[in-house]
């Protein structure tokens, strides 16, 4: 068994028991979808199709614009209801959404084409089908699985690391995917082994998963993949993307650079079932299983919805709210962003929704900050190797400098240290408001310099025309003087 | 339906600082009773006037700076320090002189700083030095301790604390129950020429391992020191530091002058060693904060207390070792920083 080769990390109480007891149930397509159009990578993508307009199942409804953002399908057929601003679960609540009435009839868009021959497709060939496939990293950052593949080429990332740790607590859906659909990620993993042209794979799966420990390794031995499952300690935050890649290859992913830069590519595994199944089928990515979950639904379940899909639909089919749920968490407890309604369309982010009561997050909702008292229990639990003490001192006294030397570029907002931090300090949330007006200081300062750029340019210009005129001048003159052979009156004061 | 949008994380340990500074008095429980047990009921007394006046003056701090006083009155941090001020002073000093110590230490040490978290100093050691420098003769009478073959009984050693405590009585009437300390009476015994073996072959002050009626109570603080590493209050990088940095030069010097010095197991068991070193010194507000800079730090109180206790005008040095070690700390913290994942090893 691997080691936990990252610094630190938490033990938590996994809560994911409870929702792993029922099996993967469909949500009925709802009446209507609400697809977030920027899906939870940060950028939003166009519409391409006008309001009004009928749309079919798998459809491509939004293009990116950059190639942040993943290609959007319908998930339903039916009629474009409008593009609004609506809430997200976004970092600013709100978000320009398109919401797509259902006619019930999942009449299928017939340019979908499944991709059996895989193996024949050229690498490049097959990243370009899988960006039209719209597929996008399920694990919860929903960035597109093109980019990044495109990304590893360029830089020759030949080794291949499916991400099956699912380290935060209550969130299972990936455990329900490689139970109920292992074969789907072992074939996802050839497929993206052939778009990288990788000499391996790596299956990581935390060690309280050994029901899918053994699903995806008798599913690699039948089909014949070469890929190795490998067991890793469940410590949070073992999924997050560098901690697992130096547990599994023991080298640290460099700060401001990208697994690519050592060689590696990390994908979730369900999102190696999302390409899988789209060559299987030709269906884009549409649906997903999300865990819905917590103390405040009645049956805790996995369910496989169409991305979209209210949030009050999918605890519908976990048996309706129970209790007096207080947060409605997109995600797990320690990373999640709490949703303001349950209106929110379901997003390709969405790994879990957890409907949290006062039982749930008691300690978080009596929470009283005191003064930080430097104890730096912190720091004992930092997967960065952060002094998150120090960085509180910088944020609070606004010293962008400190923040820098301290490291604020590299905490990867896991909570570890607000969860031990006796003075009950929101660190993780301070350190989150201070990145941010470090980009508003950089936006500022660039915006700054571009006025001073165009203000200099302009300055120049003008000396420019006014030295070039008073050359004219100086000719006229001394030619008038040559001319006259006596002092000329200059024609006009204007150079002066 | 409507939600709260409460930042993530949306789960916490629930550790709190009330429960940190609870364990830390807890932890000294087994000191204090050996110590009222061989040095008689002067430090209950010294605690209580301490914590009156620390309760006293931090309430009054924070009205004045205009802060709510509930909550840190709660978090029990001025407590602690007025207990381990009362820990270090004489169970024989006038109650003024402690309501005078924890005074300076509270609003000197910590609120003029700007309160919890903020004080670059140990407010305790802040108010030791203040008292040590001013009253130096009031600050080294100490009860003889109820070791082994002592003269006289506890009642003596309770009349004695009562009536210093109230200033009342003449001090040169107590003459055999006071006297210097261990430390304070080698230093002396060594300027007057005697052998470190003659002195040590002293019954006032010697006892089985280390100084009179001083190593129990430090075998009982080093008993709630390992009380706090195993509940995880406090981490072993400055206990462990101290203790090198104090024994290790104890040791050389032993090997090299047995005649002069004093070995490392005398050391550790006489003076404050060990409630500085698991109490004193690893108040995380005014120490270094990596692991590596808690090393350092703690190895510069060690050697510091150990130049002091050989060379220095003052018997014990963790005072001013400390706080010397306070002073350094920022500096420490700015070349300590780890190295951050993903960042290139030197």
């Amino acid at each position: 068994m691997a080691r936990n080769d990252f610094p630190a990390g938490l033990v938590l109480d996994a809560h994911k028991a409870q929702a792993l007891r029922e099996p993967v149930v469909e949500v009925p397509p709802p009446r209507y979808v609400a697809l977030a159009l920027d899906q939870g990578s940060g950028s939003e993508a166009e519409p391409v199709v006008p309001v009004g307009a009928s749309v079919r199942l798998g459809t491509i409804v939004a293009r990116p614009s950059d190639p942040f953002a993943a290609v959007l399908h319908a998930p339903v057929s039916g009629r474009v209801a409008a593009i609004e601003v609506r809430e997200t679960a976004a970092a600013g609540g709100l978000g320009r959404c398109m919401v797509i009435e259902n006619d019930g009839g999942d009449t299928r868009d017939e340019a979908l084409q499944p991709c059996l021959d895989y193996a024949a497709t050229p690498p490049d060939e097959l990243i370009a089908r899988l960006r039209e496939a719209g597929i996008a990293g399920l694990g919860g950052a929903a960035f597109p699985t093109a980019t990044k593949l495109a990304t590893a080429r360029e830089r020759d990332a030949r080794r291949l690391l499916l991400n099956g740790a699912e380290c935060e607590p209550w969130i299972c859906c990936d455990d329900a995917l490689m139970r109920s659909s292992a074969g789907d990620v072992v074939l996802g993993a050839k497929i993206l082994m052939h778009a990288l042209a990788a000499e391996s794979c790596v299956i990581a799966i935390e060690d309280d998963k050994p029901e899918a420990i053994a699903a995806v390794g008798t599913a690699a031995r039948d089909l014949g993949a070469s890929v190795t499952v490998t067991a890793i300690p469940a410590v949070y935050p073992q999924g997050a993307e560098r901690q697992l890649v130096t547990t599994i290859f023991g080298d640290e992913v460099p700060a401001r650079g990208l697994p690519a830069d050592i060689g590696v590519t990390c994908q979730n595994v369900s999102t190696a079932a999302a390409v899988a199944r789209w060559a299987r089928t030709g269906e884009p990515c549409t649906s997903r299983v999300v865990t819905v979950t917590g103390s405040g639904v009645a049956r805790p379940r996995n369910v496989l919805a169409r991305i979209g899909t209210p949030l009050s639909a999918l605890i519908e089919a976990a048996g309706g709210y129970r209790g007096e749920p207080l947060r409605l968490i997109t995600g797990g407890n320690m990373t999640g962003r709490a949703a303001p309604s349950d209106e929110l369309g379901l997003t390709k982010a969405m790994n879990c929704v957890l409907a949290a009561t006062f039982a749930d997050l008691d300690a978080r909702l009596v929470a009283q900050e005191l003064p930080c008292i430097r104890c730096g229990d912190c720091a004992t639990v930092c997967p960065a190797a952060l002094l998150p003490q120090q960085l509180h001192r910088a944020a609070l006294a606004g010293d962008a400098a400190g923040l820098l030397r301290f490291g604020i570029w590299d905490c990867i907002d896991c909570g570890c240290c607000d969860f031990v931090c006796p003075s009950q300090i929101p660190l993780a949330w301070r350190f989150r408001e201070a990145r941010r007006d470090l980009r508003a200081q950089e936006a500022a300062a660039e915006k700054a310099a571009a006025a001073r750029e165009r203000f200099e340019r302009r300055e120049r210009r003008l000396q420019d025309a006014a030295a070039a005129e008073q050359c004219v001048l100086d000719a006229v003159r001394q030619q008038a003087r040559a001319n006259a052979g006596t002092p000329a009156t200059p024609p006009t004061d204007r150079a002066e | 339906m409507r939600f709260d949008t409460s930042p993530a994380p949306h789960v916490i340990a629930g550790y709190s600082v009330p429960r940190v500074m609870f364990q830390v008095l807890l932890a000294l429980i087994p000191a204090a009773v050996v110590h009222v047990a061989f040095l008689g009921p002067g430090l209950l007394l010294q605690a209580a006037a301490a914590c009156v006046t620390a309760l006293v003056c931090e309430a009054g701090a924070l009205r004045w700076r205009g802060r709510d006083a509930a909550p840190a009155l709660r978090d029990g941090s001025v407590l602690v320090t007025a207990v381990l001020l009362a820990f270090s002073l004489t169970p024989l000093l006038p109650w003024w002189l402690t309501v005078l110590g924890t005074a300076c230490a509270v609003l000197l040490g910590k609120h003029v700083f700007g309160g919890l978290g903020q004080n670059p100093f140990n407010p305790a050691m802040v108010g030791y030095a203040v008292l040590l420098v001013s009253f130096p003769v009031e600050m080294t009478r100490w009860p003889v301790p109820l070791d082994a073959g002592a003269a006289h009984g506890w009642e003596d050693l309770a009349s004695l604390s009562l009536a210093c405590f109230y200033g009342g009585g003449n001090p040169a009437a107590w003459d055999g129950y006071t006297g210097a300390t261990a430390l304070d009476a080698i230093r002396n015994g060594l300027d007057m020429r005697y052998t470190m073996s003659e002195l040590l072959d002293r019954h006032d002050i010697a006892g089985a391992f280390g100084a009179r009626g001083f190593q129990w109570v430090n075998l009982a603080a080093l008993a709630g020191g390992i009380y706090l590493l195993a509940r995880g209050i406090i981490r072993w990088h400055i206990p462990v530091a101290v203790l090198a940095g104090l024994l290790v030069p104890a040791f050389i010097a032993r090997a090299l002058d047995p005649g002069a010095n004093l070995g490392p197991l005398v050391q550790a068991f006489s003076g404050a060693t060990m409630l500085a070193a698991f109490f004193i010194a690893t108040d995380p507000v005014s120490a270094a904060t990596s692991d590596r800079g808690r090393l350092w730090y703690g190895a510069g109180i060690g050697l510091i207390t150990w130049t002091i206790r050989t060379w220095g005008g003052y018997p014990d040095g963790f005072a001013f070792a400390v706080l010397l070690m306070n002073l350094a700390a920022p500096l420490i913290d700015r070349y300590t920083i780890p190295r951050i994942y993903g960042h290139p090893r030197e």
